[in-house]
């Protein structure tokens, strides 16, 4: 490989995983943009998402359905499931755990919601240890599990050094369309107009006939569908799933959410783009071990200069 | 006027009541059976207070959320090792290794803070996650001064005059860890009520108003920060030499952070009492129930390690998120809250419950 293939490669690479971390980024930034809470259960719930995909390949047999194609018939249903799951999921959580809370100080939802995480953290634990043959049987509950592949390896540029694979494609071909789908709702329907009038002034919308809870609880649900549409693909994309992965992806996802200006639609996909694309960089050119070092510094010069993020607008403190 | 506060102060008849009973507590010792004993299991307790303490200043009074005092703690913990293991040049020895702890720690919450500070709350909450993520990455991968992950070890036992502190022997330990612990209560509630303190309180209730009235807050808010990072290095400290070891980087994660602000939140926010009875609650669960009930049931058989629900270990963290959900559900203000921020809770539940009956009579 020359250098400028080895370049192209970590692009690519820094592509895919920076559209899955801009889809759990979503979750974060809308929810902030909306309740101004920073939902720390987000990641777990997207690990709870590539749980119950896994249980479905078992429960289904799809582990057994060779890929003699390119992609394997078996992601449909996971791809129905697992965003229905989690949606209903989040939703549920705000209903019962941040919902009470909204006149409350500002700390007490957010303490709420590690207290969300942890109950999710250990529910995967449970899982994990679930007796299904998909699971390793027998095995510890918190090992990682295999993630079978449903989507082939292939590479889709014939004989090219550089690797462009279904699993690449089958990424950008959920994100972009997801990310187009989620613009239009914001900006041309009705409840995309709600959501925005209850972001700007929660008071002023109610007064103006609108359901604040009701659209608080839709925002949860569309956030948390994103989120479980981002757990099976991250699953795909990297045949492994464990239990503690919650952190790491809510870690760089919410990063790429205040890195883009949090509460910023396109804010949260710049910034998980260019995480994805700085961890990819930074994995060939500095040392992976140093990678999280270098995304946070990289985070940190961006407040310093631009305290409200990349798209994020200045906002003045209110008096 | 000062000598009537300092009284007050020191004087207040929980904290008695509170040290009272810690010095009895190892009594107990002598009446229950050997293997119910908790004494050594106490200084968790200790040390997890003085954590809590020192992210209390910053929380808890500043209102600065901060997410990474893990990193803090390991820089406590790494300073006191390399300062006083053999493998270095230094062996200054346990009380000269606390202070210098003291002092780095400070430095390095100035150094976080300079170029942060002046970012609003949740862009400074996820600045020190990433700066706490960053420490323990560095941590692990300076091998050549940290080594690595096997962290720093043996080191030195305390010695107090000329006595010196045996592993084996754990009541002079909890003595050693509540006195210290002892210190640090007693300046925190002095530097509550001093002029210092009461600038933080007026920062955490409204910033421009407190400028108006001419407490610099930049200033204000790196003092805070440096000095509940050195509060947060000293557990660190402490907690290297409760291990004989530095520790690996690992063991300072982001779940410690999270367990900081729980015994802050859930003890009472601002509050010192507050934190010392967070602080028992958390950790006396986590490092003595927890750990009864599991010997308990491994003595009995009934753990069996093909069932993960079957060890209590594994729900420890259904029950610290419910605990926190519930706790913030039904006492949002902690369980024993300042004066001031419950106050002001009711103040604002009065509000919303007289919105609530108005939109009960629309």
């Amino acid at each position: 490989m020359t250098d400028l293939q080895v370049f192209f490669q970590q692009l690519i690479t820094g592509l895919s995983c920076g559209m899955i971390i801009a889809l759990i980024a979503l979750g974060y930034t809308m929810v902030y943009g909306i309740v101004e809470l920073i939902n720390f259960a987000h990641g777990d719930l997207f690990m709870l998402g590539s749980f119950l995909a896994l249980t479905i390949i078992g429960a289904l047999g799809l582990d057994q359905v060779g890929v003699d194609s390119l992609v394997s018939w078996g992601i449909f249903p996971l791809f129905i499931a697992a965003p229905v799951f989690c949606g209903a999921l989040n939703w549920g959580v705000d209903r019962f755990a941040y919902r009470p809370l909204r006149d409350a100080p500002r700390l007490a939802p957010l303490v709420s919601a590690i207290g969300v995480s942890f109950v999710f953290l250990n529910l995967g634990l449970f899982w994990g240890g679930a007796p299904m043959q998909v699971f390793n049987m027998g095995g510890a509950a918190a090992a990682p599990k295999d993630f079978p592949a449903l989507v082939s390896n292939r590479n889709l540029l014939g004989d090219s050094v550089i690797q462009f694979t279904a699993k690449d494609l089958l990424v950008m071909g959920m994100t972009i369309p997801l990310m187009i789908g989620l613009t239009v709702v914001v900006k041309y329907t009705r409840l995309g107009k709600s959501m925005r009038a209850v972001a700007q002034n929660a008071t002023a919308a109610r007064l103006m006939g609108i359901d604040v809870d009701r659209v608080i609880g839709a925002t949860f649900v569309l956030g948390g569908a994103l989120g479980g549409v981002a757990s099976v693909v991250y699953a795909i994309y990297n045949n492994t799933i464990y239990f503690q992965m919650g952190y790491r992806a809510g870690m760089d996802a919410f990063t790429a959410a205040v890195l883009g200006g949090i509460g910023n639609l396109p804010g949260a996909v710049l910034g998980g783009i260019v995480i994805g694309v700085v961890r990819a960089m930074s994995d060939q050119y500095i040392a992976t071990e140093w990678t999280n070092a270098v995304v946070f510094s990289i985070l940190i010069l961006v407040l310093i200069f631009r305290p409200s993020g990349l798209l994020g607008a200045a906002v003045r403190e209110k008096v | 006027m000062a000598g009537v506060r300092y009284a007050r102060i020191l004087y207040t008849k929980t904290h008695w009541i509170l040290l009272a009973f810690a010095l009895l507590l190892p009594l107990l010792d002598l009446v229950i059976p050997r293997e119910y004993q908790f004494t050594d299991l106490m200084r968790p307790i200790f040390i997890f207070a003085v954590l809590g303490l020192g992210l209390n200043i910053v929380t808890g009074y500043t209102g600065l959320l901060n997410l990474g005092v893990a990193a803090f703690m390991a820089i406590g913990a790494y300073s006191y090792a390399i300062l006083t293991c053999d493998i270095y040049p230094f062996q200054i020895g346990f009380w000269p290794a606390l202070a210098l702890t003291l002092v780095i720690g400070a430095c390095a919450g100035a150094v976080l803070g300079l170029p942060t500070l002046r970012l609003r709350g949740d862009y400074l909450a996820i600045v020190t996650l990433g700066f706490g993520e960053m420490v323990q990455d560095s941590l692990k991968n300076l091998e050549s001064i940290t080594k690595g992950i096997q962290g720093i070890n043996p080191l030195p036992n305390p010695v107090l005059f000329s006595y010196t502190f045996r592993p084996d022997q754990h009541l002079p330990w909890y003595y050693l860890f509540l006195g210290i612990l002892c210190v640090m209560v007693l300046l925190n509630r002095n530097l509550e009520h001093s002029r210092i303190g009461r600038a933080w309180i007026a920062i955490r209730e409204d910033e421009l108003a407190a400028t108006c009235a001419g407490v610099n807050p930049m200033a204000a808010k790196l003092l805070a920060f440096a000095m509940g990072a050195s509060l947060c290095s000293l557990s660190g400290a402490l907690w290297a030499c409760y291990l004989g070891s530095s520790g690996e980087p690992g063991n300072y994660d982001f779940q410690i952070s999270t367990i900081a602000l729980c015994i802050v939140i859930v003890g009472g926010m601002g509050n010192v009492s507050g934190v010392l009875l967070g602080a028992f609650v958390m950790i006396g669960f986590n490092s003595i129930v927890l750990v009864k009930v599991s010997s308990f049931l491994t003595q009995k058989g009934m753990i069996s390690s093909g069932n993960v629900l079957s060890n209590p270990n594994n729900w420890k963290y259904m029950i610290f998120g419910f605990a926190l959900i519930l706790t913030m559900r039904f006492r949002p203000e902690g369980l024993l809250p300042s004066r001031r921020v419950k106050a002001e809770l009711h103040l604002m539940h009065r509000e919303s419950m007289a919105r609530a009956k108005k939109a009960a009579a629309k």
